[in-house]
């Protein structure tokens, strides 16, 4: 590993006059993935800004407004050790309590796993399908956006030069709402998703119609994949296996996956439709109980 | 590279160090202060091998910068036992048998203390879970698996 210096900014303003300095910057959130990627030279840095010492990056709160607010550093286990934040928000903790194990949950946040881009990233497509925003700050303001709007390929996000992700800001729950995350691996725990699904439904106040939707997938594509052919096919249909099987067909249609060691292409368009399916049918329960 | 000066609390005494920011704490524990108890494994965050405590959570150790532990809290294999008193799980992994190469021993020691101090009657579904970070390439897992259920069972009964 290169040498490169260390700085512990204590503040925001703090972080950005250490980002202008001209120096090449990796941010050190839980060190996971980037203390690895340095390590082995899979990138190079004159400086690590370890950001855990920022409060705004280590918050989580659920709002006024009901909304959640993570911290783009907090650690996955402090989320899903949060029992209110387990009840509201249940997709969240789906992913947050399959990212790696429990030694790289301690450490690994959200914000790193966002910010890593891997097409395959078991936070995303949860995050995506529950409407999260992003709030990336600078030391010119901060800017939100969509997060599907984050990513520009493997490992390539679309912060600019001198910004940081500061927290993902997830909407309160809609009435008769339910959002679920599921993947598959080869192995129990402890694996990179071959392929994966978040899902999200809202019942209409039939409780019986699905007044809105959103599926996204990941590890099919260069970057996790919104799929609005899937939505489309479940937005003013029945919530049954039917409707289901059809957004299913979608999420296989738009994926575009690589044959690589975890999987061959047909195995993951496969994969693609059952764990959508399986996505609904989880994100149907929890509408139901949120009803 | 200039050396950083580091001021930690490790297994309960105050430790000062200078490193490199590049050190991982896994280097700095075994080459600067030659606490070799942690092992490198795979030196990636997969094996579980250089288990620490940092401040109240098992982490990897080669995934933490030694910068990093500045005001923490380190616990490493070596502060698991008592003096010569092994720890409840060090005895019952000899006495069980839970390991044959070694290796992987301190890292599922320091992950189960972590364990048993926060759920001291997990089941068996939880230890396999919660030890799915910690590879073992010799056991299969099940002695190991029965030493962490029966040192559980032997620190209740002390209680």
């Amino acid at each position: 590993m290169d040498a490169f210096e260390y700085v512990a900014p204590r503040t925001l303003d703090e972080a950005y006059a250490a980002m202008s300095n001209g120096k090449t910057t990796a941010l050190l959130a839980g060190g996971t993935d980037v203390i690895v990627q340095l390590r082995e030279n899979r990138r190079h840095a004159d400086q690590v800004l370890d950001v855990k010492h920022i409060p705004e990056l280590m918050a989580l709160k659920i709002t006024a407004d009901g909304g959640l607010s993570i911290g783009a550093a907090v650690p996955c286990a402090v989320i899903y050790e949060n029992a209110e934040i387990a009840a509201k928000f249940p997709a969240v903790i789906d992913s947050a309590s399959l990212i790696g194990g429990i030694q790289i949950q301690g450490r690994a946040s959200l914000g790193g796993n966002v910010c890593n881009a891997s097409p395959a990233a078991d936070s995303i497509p949860s995050l995506i399908a529950q409407d999260t925003r992003l709030v990336i700050g600078s030391k010119s303001g901060t800017r939100e956006l969509p997060i599907e709007e984050f990513f520009a390929g493997p490992g390539k996000n679309n912060l600019q030069p001198g910004e940081l992700l500061i927290q993902l800001k997830i909407p309160a729950p809609k009435p008769r709402s339910g959002a679920f995350f599921n993947r598959f691996i080869p192995r129990n725990e402890m694996d990179i998703a071959v392929v994966n699904a978040g899902a999200r439904i809202q019942l209409a106040d039939d409780g019986e119609t699905i007044a809105d939707a959103k599926v996204a997938i990941g590890a099919v594509a260069p970057t996790p994949l919104v799929v609005p052919a899937a939505a489309q096919a479940l937005i003013g249909k029945p919530a049954n296996e039917e409707t289901f099987a059809a957004a299913g067909e979608a999420s296989a249609a738009a994926a575009t996956p690589i044959a690589d060691m975890r999987g061959s292409v047909a195995q993951r368009k496969h994969l693609a439709k059952v764990l959508t399916v399986r996505a609904l049918r989880g994100a149907l329960e929890r509408a139901k109980e949120n009803s | 590279m200039r050396r950083t000066h580091v001021s930690t609390r490790l297994n309960g005494d105050n430790v000062d160090f200078l490193c490199e920011p590049r050190q991982s704490l896994l280097e700095v524990l075994r080459d600067n202060l030659g606490l070799t108890g942690s092992k490198e494994g795979c030196n990636n965050g997969n094996c579980g091998a250089c288990s620490v405590i940092l401040n109240g959570r098992v982490v990897n150790s080669c995934c933490v910068l030694a910068v990093e532990t500045e005001g923490a809290e380190v616990t490493t294999i070596e502060g698991i036992a008592e003096g010569d008193r092994l720890h409840p799980l060090q005895q019952v992994f000899l006495e069980e048998a839970a390991l044959q190469c070694g290796i992987c021993t301190p890292g599922f020691i320091v992950a189960s203390k972590a364990l048993l101090d926060k759920e001291p009657h997990p089941d068996e579904a939880r230890v396999r879970h919660w030890l799915a970070n910690n590879l073992c390439r010799c056991t299969g897992y099940d002695k190991i698996v029965r030493a962490v259920l029966k040192a559980s069972d032997q620190m209740e009964a002390k209680v």
